[in-house]
Order: C-alpha cells, then sequence, then structure tokens
C-alpha cells in the first residue's frame, strides 16, 4: 500500500527549473531516507507534499488523494495527518516553548489544559528539554530549536512525519536519541521521509534510499542490501558531499 | 509591459485577493478573539503617546498660525472656529492616520515580513491553521477599531493645544474657546473626520499585511516591505481623503 506517491513533479522558480520529473513514493510504514546536495531541491519536494508549495505540473497522492488539487481549506486535514519537521525549526519566535508545543494540540483538540500539560511535559522529557518551557525559542541554542520543533510537529501523533535534516547540527548524543526517535516512531506505523545529508543516519534508521541530482530522484534500493556493499555506500558518501 | 505597471497590477491584485480571503474567514470558526484583544492592546497602547504629542504639537502651531495672521484684522475671536472645524474634519483624522501608519502599519509589515523569512508563516500553515485568522484578521480588526477612537483624542488633545496657545499668546479666554468650539462643530463634522478613519484604516493595515506577507527573499526584503508598506498606506490615505470628502459633503448635503 502506498501512502505517498509523487509522479512527473514538476517545478520551476521563475526560470529555475529546480524539479524536472520526479518520481517516487513510499510505502504505509516505510521510512525513505533523501539525500542531495545543497540546493538540490530536498526541501521544496516536501513542503509541496502538504501543500506549502505549488508543483507546476504532475501529481501528489498522499493517502489515495492528490494534494495538489486541494485549496487552502482543504489542506488543513492533511496537514493534520502530515507533519513537517522544519529544517530550521520555524518556532513562533513570540511564544514559549511550552506553547509552541502546545500550539496544534490547543488548534485541534478538545483536550482539557490538564491533559495538554500532561501531554506537552512528557514530549518535553522525551527530548530532553525538560525545565525549558518557558523559555523563549530565541534564548534556545540551534540545537534545542530543532528538538522543540520536531516535539511540536510529533505531539499531535501524525500518520506521516516529514523530517527535513533533522540532525543536522546537533551533537552526538542527540543524534542518537534522535536516531532512536525515529525508529521508534516508525515501529509504530508512522510512514516518514528522511532528509538529510548524513548518511550514517539515513542508514541507520531508513528502510531505503533515494538521491535527488539534477531534477530527477534515482532509486537506490533498499538499506540492507546497501550495507552489504561498502564500495557503493562510500560512492554515495562521496555524492552526498558535492556541491 | 514595465516592470512599473507590473508592480502595481501585482499590488492592486494582491491586496484585493489578501481582501477576499479576510471576509471569507472574518466569520469562519474558531475566531481568535484573543488575539484580537492582544492586537487591540499593542496597536492602540503602542500609538496612543505619539499621536496625543502630534496632535498637541499640530494644535499649538495652527492656532499660532491663525492667531498671528487673523489678529493683524483684529479677528484672532475666529481661532476656535478654525481650530476645532480644521481639526475635526481634516487634521485630526489625517495626523493620525498618517502617525498610525507610520508606527502601526510598519510594525505590522515588519513583523509579518519576518515572520515570513524565518518560515513562521509557513509553520502555521503546516500546523493545520490559517495565517490570514491568526495574523491579518486580529491586525486589520484592531486597527479599524483602534483608529478612529485615537482620531477622537486626537481631535480632543489638538483642540485643546489650540487652547492652551490661544489662552497664553493670544489671551484668548478659555471659557469662550470651549463655548465657540462647541458652537461650531456639528455632529455632521465630527462623524465625518471620524468615518474617514475607518477607511484611512483599511488603507493601511491591508497593504502591511500584504507587503508583509509577500516580502522578497534576502535580507533586505524586510526593509524594502516595510518602506513600501509605509509609502503606500500614506499615498492611499492623502488621495482617498479627497474622495471621502467629497463623499461625505454629498451625504451631508442630502440630509
Ligand atoms: N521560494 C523560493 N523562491 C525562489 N527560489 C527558491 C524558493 N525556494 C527554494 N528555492 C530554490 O530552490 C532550490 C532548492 O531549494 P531547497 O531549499 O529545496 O534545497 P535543499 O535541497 O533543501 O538544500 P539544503 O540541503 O541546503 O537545505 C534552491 O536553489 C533555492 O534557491
Ligand atoms: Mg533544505
Amino acid at each position: 500500500m502506498e501512502m505517498i506517491e509523487v509522479s512527473h513533479f514538476r517545478k520551476m522558480f521563475g526560470k529555475k527549473v529546480i524539479h524536472d520529473d520526479v518520481n517516487f513514493d513510499v510505502k504505509k510504514g516505510e521510512c525513505l531516507g533523501l539525500l542531495g546536495g545543497s540546493g538540490a531541491g530536498k526541501s521544496v519536494i516536501l513542503r509541496s507534499l502538504i501543500g506549502l508549495e505549488r508543483p507546476d505540473s504532475g501529481k501528489i497522492q498522499i493517502d489515495g488523494t492528490d494534494v495538489t488539487q486541494l485549496d487552502e481549506s482543504d489542506l488543513i486535514e492533511i496537514r493534520k495527518r502530515v507533519a513537517y519537521v522544519f529544517q530550521n525549526g520555524a518556532l513562533f519566535d513570540s511564544m514559549t516553548v511550552y506553547d509552541n508545543i502546545a500550539y496544534p494540540l490547543c488548534e485541534h483538540t478538545n483536550l482539557s489544559k490538564h491533559e495538554i500539560r500532561d501531554r506537552v511535559l512528557s514530549t518535553l522529557q522525551m527530548f530532553n528539554l525538560q525545565g525549558a518551557e518557558s523559555l523563549l525559542p530565541a534564548e534556545l541554542s540551534g540545537g534545542m530549536q530543532k528538538r522543540v520543533g520536531l516535539a511540536r510537529a510529533i505531539i499531535m501523533k501524525p500518520d506521516v512525519i516529514l523530517y527535513d535534516e533533522p540532525t543536522a547540527g546537533l551533537d552526538p548524543a542527540n543524534t542518537v536519541k534522535i536516531q532512536n526517535l525515529i525508529v521508534q516512531l516508525k515501529s509504530t506505523g508512522v510512514t516518514s521521509i528522511l532528509v538529510t545529508h548524513d548518511l550514517d543516519t539515513a542508514i541507520r534508521v531508513c528502510d531505503r534510499l533515494a538521491f535527488l541530482e539534477d531534477g530527477h530522484v534515482e532509486n537506490l534500493g533498499a538499506v540492507a542490501d546497501l550495507k552489504k556493499d561498502p564500495v557503493q555506500i562510500l560512492q554515495l558518501f562521496v555524492r552526498g558531499q558535492g556541491d | 509591459m514595465t516592470a512599473k505597471t507590473e508592480k502595481f497590477l501585482d499590488f492592486v491584485g494582491g491586496n484585493t485577493v489578501l481582501t477576499g480571503q479576510m471576509l471569507r474567514d472574518l466569520f469562519r470558526r474558531p475566531l481568535y478573539l484573543d488575539l484580537l484583544i492582544v492586537q487591540i492592546q499593542s496597536v492602540g497602547v503602542r500609538s496612543l503617546p505619539l499621536v496625543l504629542v502630534v496632535a498637541m504639537s499640530v494644535g499649538m502651531v495652527m492656532a499660532l498660525q491663525f492667531g498671528i495672521g487673523l489678529q493683524k484684522f483684529g479677528a484672532k475671536l475666529y481661532i476656535p472656529k478654525l481650530v476645532s472645524i480644521s481639526f475635526i474634519r481634516e487634521l485630526g483624522p489625517i495626523f493620525a492616520s498618517l502617525m498610525f501608519a507610520a508606527r502601526v502599519g510598519a510594525g505590522i509589515t515588519s513583523e509579518i515580513a519576518s515572520m515570513v523569512v524565518t518560515q513562521q508563516i509557513d509553520a502555521i500553515r503546516a500546523l493545520g491553521t490559517s495565517p490570514i485568522k491568526k495574523i491579518v484578521i486580529p491586525r486589520v480588526l484592531a486597527c479599524v477599531i483602534c483608529l478612529p477612537i485615537l482620531t477622537a483624542f486626537a481631535n480632543a488633545i489638538g483642540i485643546f493645544g489650540g487652547l492652551v496657545v490661544g489662552s497664553l499668546d493670544l489671551r484668548l479666554d478659555a471659557g469662550f474657546y470651549w463655548q465657540k468650539v462647541f458652537s461650531t462643530v456639528v455632529l455632521a463634522d465630527y462623524l465625518s473626520g471620524i468615518g474617514k478613519t475607518f477607511f484611512f484604516a483599511l488603507f493601511i493595515a491591508i497593504p502591511a499585511c500584504y507587503y508583509g506577507l509577500n516580502v522578497e527573499r534576502g535580507t533586505q526584503g524586510v526593509g524594502v516591505a516595510t518602506t513600501r508598506a509605509v509609502v503606500s498606506s500614506s499615498i492611499m490615505i492623502l488621495v482617498g481623503d479627497y474622495f471621502l470628502t467629497k463623499v461625505f459633503w454629498i451625504i451631508q448635503s442630502w440630509r
């Protein structure tokens, strides 16, 4: 069963063609690692999946619905189910960490203040952020901002999570924590796409890898198979460094 | 088509679309009254001191100018009449609105523009909520509510400024001054002045949101957007004033 299906996706900014003809899909419960150099258009693909960006042509189906045909108010239902973890956190800088993480719950659920509090605090714990709830985003380190962004994205228990470089700029201990978290979420049946430069993370958490280059996505096959072929891993590593 | 015309058409089209989205979402749930109250506080409180200082000085200068000019003809008794009617019909609304554009309009644009640049507007959308409802509508409504009230304050303080100069420099009696003010100004004058500010508030708030949301990428984007918002609001206020004044005179002459 395909959860995400992208076909003949084409996107230009002005006259610049970013994606020429992108095709890929992700099965339910699968984690696809999307690699590619800086500026290849990885973020634009993830943004398009939840309708933040409109493709010039092509189809993007999420659980059978073509999101390119939906208008802004219809997209709300998709966005409740598909979480996007922004590359830079994109926290609301006028709100505290607590309010940032509670935001989706306040907007989309009828939970009581008390239930919201419990859920936010346990999520903070999961991300090693205890004690930070009353801080403003400006008072956090880059790595902490990233984790708050991640916490805000997953608190609604989405079916699909799109991670945009979730481990970039984190220290090794927190990187491992995030890797474990992604694996754990996957084990609960979450479908995900992981955009990353970090081949090590990709190999540890993803089921399958794909490479975005020159406006096309090339399927690299299952991670389990790649692991048997160190030469290809090395080549990938070199390719990922390009640009 | 030249780049200038294209920009102008973008501006007109963009503001029309934004207004349409606002009207469509205005009464759709959730309404976010709490956000509106926060904005009223910040918009009103943020600009009250500035508006008062400007209104006071304009009132004083007006009395001085009229006073010196009219004294030669022994007509300084007309000062209360002139100050109050020009303030209530024209100067109060215009100065309050221009100050409001500079302070609040600029603030709205730069705030929204930096939210765009730091992807906070995208985050609002990505989390299944609407920036029109969460950001645009509370700000526009707050402006529409606050500017007329600020103008009422400006009118009072401006006329008071005229009294200060009138009694200190021109030796006018305070009782006489107020009596003249109240016998000159009729409700229609007052409503025509305040009535215009509802439109001016829209001329300020909608372009401010439009330029903020459509900020260009890059570090200079926020500054450029803010300048453009203030310039276009000011032009719309001053040009719009002529037509609105005309409309209000026509309405007044009907009755
Ligand atoms: N709104 C936009 N307007 C114009 N160009 C854009 C816009 N968004 C992205 N681009 C361009 O599209 C290209 C791809 O951007 P994208 O952010 O998807 O890259 P990326 O693969 O995520 O890179 P990185 O690894 O550095 O995050 C870049 O060349 C970028 O300049
Ligand atoms: Mg990116």
